[in-house]
């Protein structure tokens, strides 16, 4: 039986300057199905989603929805349509209620004028129960929980008449039982008659709840498969995938140095970290990073590794615990106080944080280090000068001028810059957040030198990456994080893709090391 | 290709070839906003059934193009300097300040009473530096208010500055018109010591006209101030701060402190203008003198583009719109150049992101 | 000091005040900043004298107030929502484009440089106290009307959603850039009609006679925490300080200057959370895509 499709997306280009979010991507959404949509940040989905729902246009391919051409629509086209996307970052106005937000753009009208308020409670009540999505019309967004805020989501693009719904990273937010609580309600919706595509990177959902699976990477679409037919490892393989070609299955060789030295590296006792909604994004952590050792950290992005490195530098406040930095208690002091206790930073928001734009290369090569380049408050700057020849040189930072704005540079040569400034000064602990990221081939495995040579040089490295392969190849001891968690530490001889995959995706639970 | 290729392959450069791009977006602007002027200008003109080209011909010669009138245009332009430095200091870091002609009451009103302490005959340099330490003191308090408010509790400059304006001009009002003016009057009594040598004293050609020696303090100003953005430590965690806060904080510079000491520094470089009434003309502190000069010193920041020289150049782009008005009087009323001011900064203000956008879009450059 | 001359004068006062701010208050929930109502007040202002002197009628002065004063917010609205100039450096900007606009014109039309020749207004009756001019009673009314447009219009809602989160009114469809216009233009024709009311009731324009009173009504504005009727309580508390200061006049127990700083004087307090937080719309003077 061939049925039409209700989605399907072929050739899909889409670039945004010279990233390219998706390259020849396609989709295909049978009606009545729950349908996954899985790949790391950055693969392109939410990209792919966007233009289904008519916020851009595509560059190249085309859009069909129940077999009619809709390539290039607009949002209102979509609606319409029965298109309803439920944003991660919830669209919804906190000061407003419920009623107000469902009603908005589509206000029930007493005498043409006059809001109806009590039709648009009536509305949504009726939705409600309806749905099995309750919730009290009048409520202030800004008082629900998480879980509540979704379901108002849910029944805002309900409430347009939507009959295919995408859910972007639904879960990111939701504790167990009120994931439990969505599933219910997707079930019920499919039952319905609707269809449902849900993006996401939690690999025991998508085995739980999914009838098909489409896999994005790199803005490529590579494998459509049924979720019956294939394993949660393999999906992970498919996710992760191969892109760097390093010496792949080259241990590093242990550095002998580990614990002999005056400095202890860095110790983190019962980290935890709240985030934004009250939730734990680290629970609980300990761990520590011996001089001379790169400690790795895999996981799927989302688990709270951004959290942890931002609070270990000194950027996000925690709730419980300690850090020590070669045995000194830095857990209260700034960021400047933190560099003088010897922490270098290597960020993964490499536009916002690790680099000012409009300033010179020479002049980001000293952030974070100004002092040390002037002279009773004026800056020295032949030394700036000299400093920046000498990054230029070792790290072949093209082109090779000081004094572009580095907001000229490609992503690969920006990266460049920020590792030459973390690693080109005196420092114990360094903490690498997703290093090669954007960097072409060449440059990752200069990168990939630096960090064991100063791993030789008895630095303690902690490394987070969502490359595996760099994870494997550098580190002498592998965690995963799961969930705020370290769900496993191995080390590097006992640990493999298909071993940590199952830890990634939450499938095996360890205690961690 | 392995890693001991790499080193040695770059060869360094110091070329500072982008300044032509920056050039572009820096100039643009202000260049059309010079062009809507003209136009603006053609057609309020012409309305008062005059030539555009008489009139703009009148104009240069009654302020370039003769000693009296190019000392006026000196004297406006250089209080118009002092608060354009102001602004333009706090918009480096990100912060905006309304509160000049507060903080440049504020000013005048501490040199003036400084004048008035200091015994006649204190040496020249000793009685200007009192004065001006005491004027960017003044102004300085002023502008330590909404920095403090900012810091604290997230109160927003724009609003505290203006605010803070009515406020402190009223306070100096009923002060001077309470307890230190000249009967029948609202300035102060003149003051003994600290008066500035007028331009005409040096070269005669310039009798009658107000330009005196502050003009070169604003200059050694606007050096120091370029001087700190440019070259010291303090300079450069600003204007980070400015740019990208967050990538500031990354670097460990507390944006807190930065904001705290911009805003500071901002009024104290609006007070210290007040040398300029005060010292350098009138020789006492009057009620009114610094109106218009807070909002005007915006468009200065503006149309210099936020730098210490540029500033100087708008000064006095800005200062010879002024004088010109009063030169034309006789054609077409004075009033015209009020107009032309407010059109040059929504002009500017307009052209900014717009070529901005299409210098940018049209180089290709990617944001991700 | 009788009570009734007192909130009489009192409330001729506000009446300004009460125009520009519920005017304000509606671009400034929409996400504009409203550094402007001093300008639009002041076009509205000599627009009227204008219309009135030329055609004998204030009605038609009032016409053309509200046209001054749309015109001026139009290129406010162009400037900073098609063009995304800076709210801030454009508010100031329009408000020196009307002192020299009204001022060029002042000399164009009525060859003088303080002010218009005399115009007729409304009302005159000495008895009625100025409550018999069809303009007082438009300004009492206002506040509650904007109340009610706010808060139980869809117009209002949207207003509402826009200025506190734009992407989510645009992701159901909303034209987050239409609404802003519309709360911008209803603010520019509003404040004019305070600067109608001014200039007829004193039957003639005069250089920058507004005085400041865009400022108090900003004030106003924020003290209010951004809802109408707070605003328009507002208003009427800061025009009751100032009659205070004015029949008090001679009595130098408080000095008129700190009568005249205390709206400025409370709003900083208002900002600085002191009495309750003042938080402003989300998404006010942010420029954005």
């Amino acid at each position: 039986m061939s049925e039409t499709p209700a989605i399907r997306m072929e050739g899909i280009d889409k670039s945004f300057g010279a990233v390219r979010a998706n390259r020849g991507a396609s989709l295909e959404v049978m009606p009545g199905e729950i349908h996954a949509l899985v790949g790391e940040n950055g693969a392109g989905k939410s990209t792919l989603m966007r233009m289904l729902g008519g916020l851009m246009k595509p560059d190249a391919g085309h859009v069909e929805v129940f077999g009619r051409d809709v390539t290039g629509w607009s949002t209102g086209d979509a609606i319409a349509a029965g298109i309803g996307i439920v944003h991660q970052h919830f669209m919804l106005v906190p000061t407003l209620s419920v009623a107000e937000n469902l009603v908005l753009g589509c206000e029930p009208k007493t005498q043409g004028v006059v809001l109806d308020y009590a039709r648009a409670s009536e509305d949504v009540r009726k939705l409600s129960s309806e749905t099995g999505l309750v919730i009290a019309p009048e409520r202030l967004i800004s008082d629900l929980s998480v879980g509540e805020a979704q379901r108002v989501e849910i029944l805002k693009v309900l409430f347009r008449g939507a009959r295919i719904l995408v859910l972007d990273e639904p879960t990111a937010v939701l504790s167990p039982p009120e994931v439990r609580e969505l599933w219910a309600v997707l079930r019920r919706l499919r039952d319905k008659g609707d269809t449902i595509v849900l993006i996401t990177h939690r690999l025991d959902e998508v085995v739980e709840i999914s009838s098909a699976i489409t896999v994005m990477r790199a803005g490529q679409t590579v494998a459509r498969v049924k979720t019956s037919e294939t394993t949660p490892a393999e999906i992970a393989r498919l996710m992760v995938g191969r892109e760097v070609s390093l010496s792949a299955g080259k241990r590093v060789q242990p550095s002998g140095r580990t614990g002999s030295q005056p400095n202890q590296g860095l110790e983190v006792r019962n980290l935890s970290v709240v985030g934004s909604r009250g939730i734990r994004v680290i629970d609980d952590v300990s761990f520590s990073v011996k001089p001379g050792e790169i400690l790795g950290i895999a996981g799927v992005e989302g688990n709270g590794q951004t959290e942890l490195i931002e609070a270990l530098a000194g950027l996000r406040s925690t709730s419980a615990g300690e850090i020590l930095i070669d045995g000194v208690d830095i857990t209260r002091r700034s960021v400047a106080q933190r560099h003088e206790a010897g922490l270098s930073h290597i960020p993964e928001d490499r536009l916002r944080r690790a680099l000012i734009l409009e300033y010179t290369v020479a002049n980001n090569l000293i952030l974070g280090v100004q002092k040390y380049f002037s002279s009773n408050g004026v800056i020295d700057r032949d030394r700036v000068k000299e400093n920046a020849a000498r990054a230029i040189t070792s790290f072949d930072i093209r082109p090779p001028n000081a004094l572009l704005a580095a907001r000229a540079l490609s992503g690969g040569n920006q990266q460049k810059v920020v590792v030459a400034r973390e690693m080109g000064r005196g420092f114990s602990v360094l903490l690498a957040s997703q290093p090669t990221r954007g960097v072409d081939v060449g440059a990752i495995e200069f990168i990939h030198q630096q960090l064991l040579t100063a791993r030789a040089q008895g630095k303690a490295i902690l490394l987070v990456s969502a490359e595996l392969n760099e994870v494997l190849a550098l580190s002498d001891r592998i965690a995963v994080m799961y969930r705020g968690k370290f769900a496993t530490v191995l080390p590097s001889a006992e640990a493999s893709e298909d071993v940590l995959g199952e830890y990634m995706i939450g499938t095996k639970k360890g205690s961690a090391a | 290709m392995s890693a001991s290729s790499l080193a040695g392959e770059a060869k360094p450069t110091f070329a500072a070839a982008p300044w032509r791009e920056r050039a572009e977006e820096a100039l643009i602007p202000p260049l059309v906003a010079l062009l809507v002027a003209l136009i603006c200008g053609d057609l309020l003109i012409l309305s008062y059934g005059q030539s555009p080209a008489a009139v703009y011909r009148l104009l240069l010669e009654g302020t370039w193009g003769n000693a009296y009138g190019f000392g006026q245009v000196l004297y406006k332009a250089t209080t118009l300097s002092f608060t354009g430095l102001a602004v333009s200091f706090g918009l480096r870091a990100g912060l905006f300040n309304i509160g000049g002609e507060s903080q440049l009451a504020a000013g005048g009103f501490a040199a003036a009473l400084m004048g008035l302490v200091l015994p006649a005959g204190t040496p020249l340099f000793f009685a200007l530096l009192i004065c001006m330490i005491a004027a960017g003191a003044a102004g300085g308090v002023v502008g330590s208010v909404p920095a403090y408010l900012k810091t604290r509790f997230g109160a927003h400059e724009v609003i505290v500055t203006i605010m803070l304006n009515f406020i402190v001009l009223a306070l100096l009002n009923w002060f001077i018109a309470g307890h230190l003016h000249v009967p029948e009057t609202l300035h102060t009594p003149e003051i003994h010591a600290g008066v500035l040598p007028r331009l005409a004293d040096i070269d005669s050609r310039f009798h009658g006209s107000a330009a005196n020696l502050a003009l070169i303090v604003a200059v050694l100003i606007a050096t120091a101030v370029w001087f700190y953005l440019f070259r010291t430590r303090g300079g450069y965690d600003l204007r980070a701060v400015g740019l990208q806060p967050q990538a500031a904080e990354y670097g460990g510079i507390s944006v807190n402190r930065v904001w705290m000491r911009a805003l500071t520094f901002s009024g104290a470089i609006a007070g210290m203008g007040g040398i300029n009434y005060v010292l350098g003309y009138k020789h006492y502190y009057e009620d009114g003198f610094a109106s218009g000069a807070g909002f005007l010193g915006i468009a200065v920041a503006l149309v210099g583009r936020n730098h210490p020289f540029g500033v100087i150049i708008a000064a006095f782009f800005f200062a010879t719109l002024s004088q010109g008005g009063l030169a034309i009087h006789a054609f077409v009323p004075k009033q015209m150049m009020d107009v032309l001011q407010g059109v040059v900064i929504i002009a500017v203000a307009t052209a900014v992101p717009e070529v901005r956008r299409i210098l940018r879009g049209a180089r290709g450059r990617s944001d991700a | 000091m009788n009570p009734i001359s007192f909130l009489t004068q009192m409330i001729r006062i506000a009446i300004p005040y009460l125009f520009a701010a519920s005017g304000g208050v509606v671009a400034e929930r929409a996400g504009i900043v409203s550094l402007t109502l001093e300008g639009f007040m002041l076009s509205g202002a000599f627009a009227a004298v204008l219309g009135t002197n030329y055609s004998g009628s204030p009605w038609v002065g009032v016409l053309c107030g509200i046209l001054g004063g749309l015109i001026f917010s139009m290129i406010h609205a162009v400037a900073t929502i098609r063009y995304r100039a800076d709210q801030v450096v454009v508010g100031v900007a329009i408000n020196l484009l009307a002192i020299g606009v009204t001022r060029f014109f002042l000399k164009l039309f009525f060859a003088s440089s303080s002010n218009s020749p005399r115009v007729a207004g409304f009302g005159g009756n000495i008895n009625a106290n100025g409550f018999d001019n069809p303009l007082l009673w438009l300004g009492l009314l206002v506040a509650p009307v904007m109340a009610f447009v706010i808060y139980k219009t869809p117009f209002g809602l949207r207003v509402r959603a826009v200025g506190e989160h734009p992407d989510a009114a645009e992701s159901v469809g909303v034209s987050v850039k239409r609404v802003r216009y519309a709360a911008v233009a209803l603010s520019g024709m509003l404040a004019a009609l305070g600067g109608v009311y001014l200039a007829l009731d004193q039957h003639q324009f005069t250089d920058q006679m507004t005085a400041g009173r865009g400022f108090i009504a900003i004030s106003a504005v924020i003290f209010g925490r951004w809802d109408p009727l707070r605003a328009a309580a507002a208003c009427l508390l800061f025009a009751a300080a100032e009659t205070l200061q004015i029949q008090l006049q001679g009595n130098h127990a408080i000095p008129s200057q700190f009568i005249e700083m205390i709206p400025y004087a409370l709003t900083i307090i208002a900002l600085a959370g002191v009495v309750g937080r003042a938080v402003p719309p989300a998404a006010l003077g942010r420029v954005e895509d």
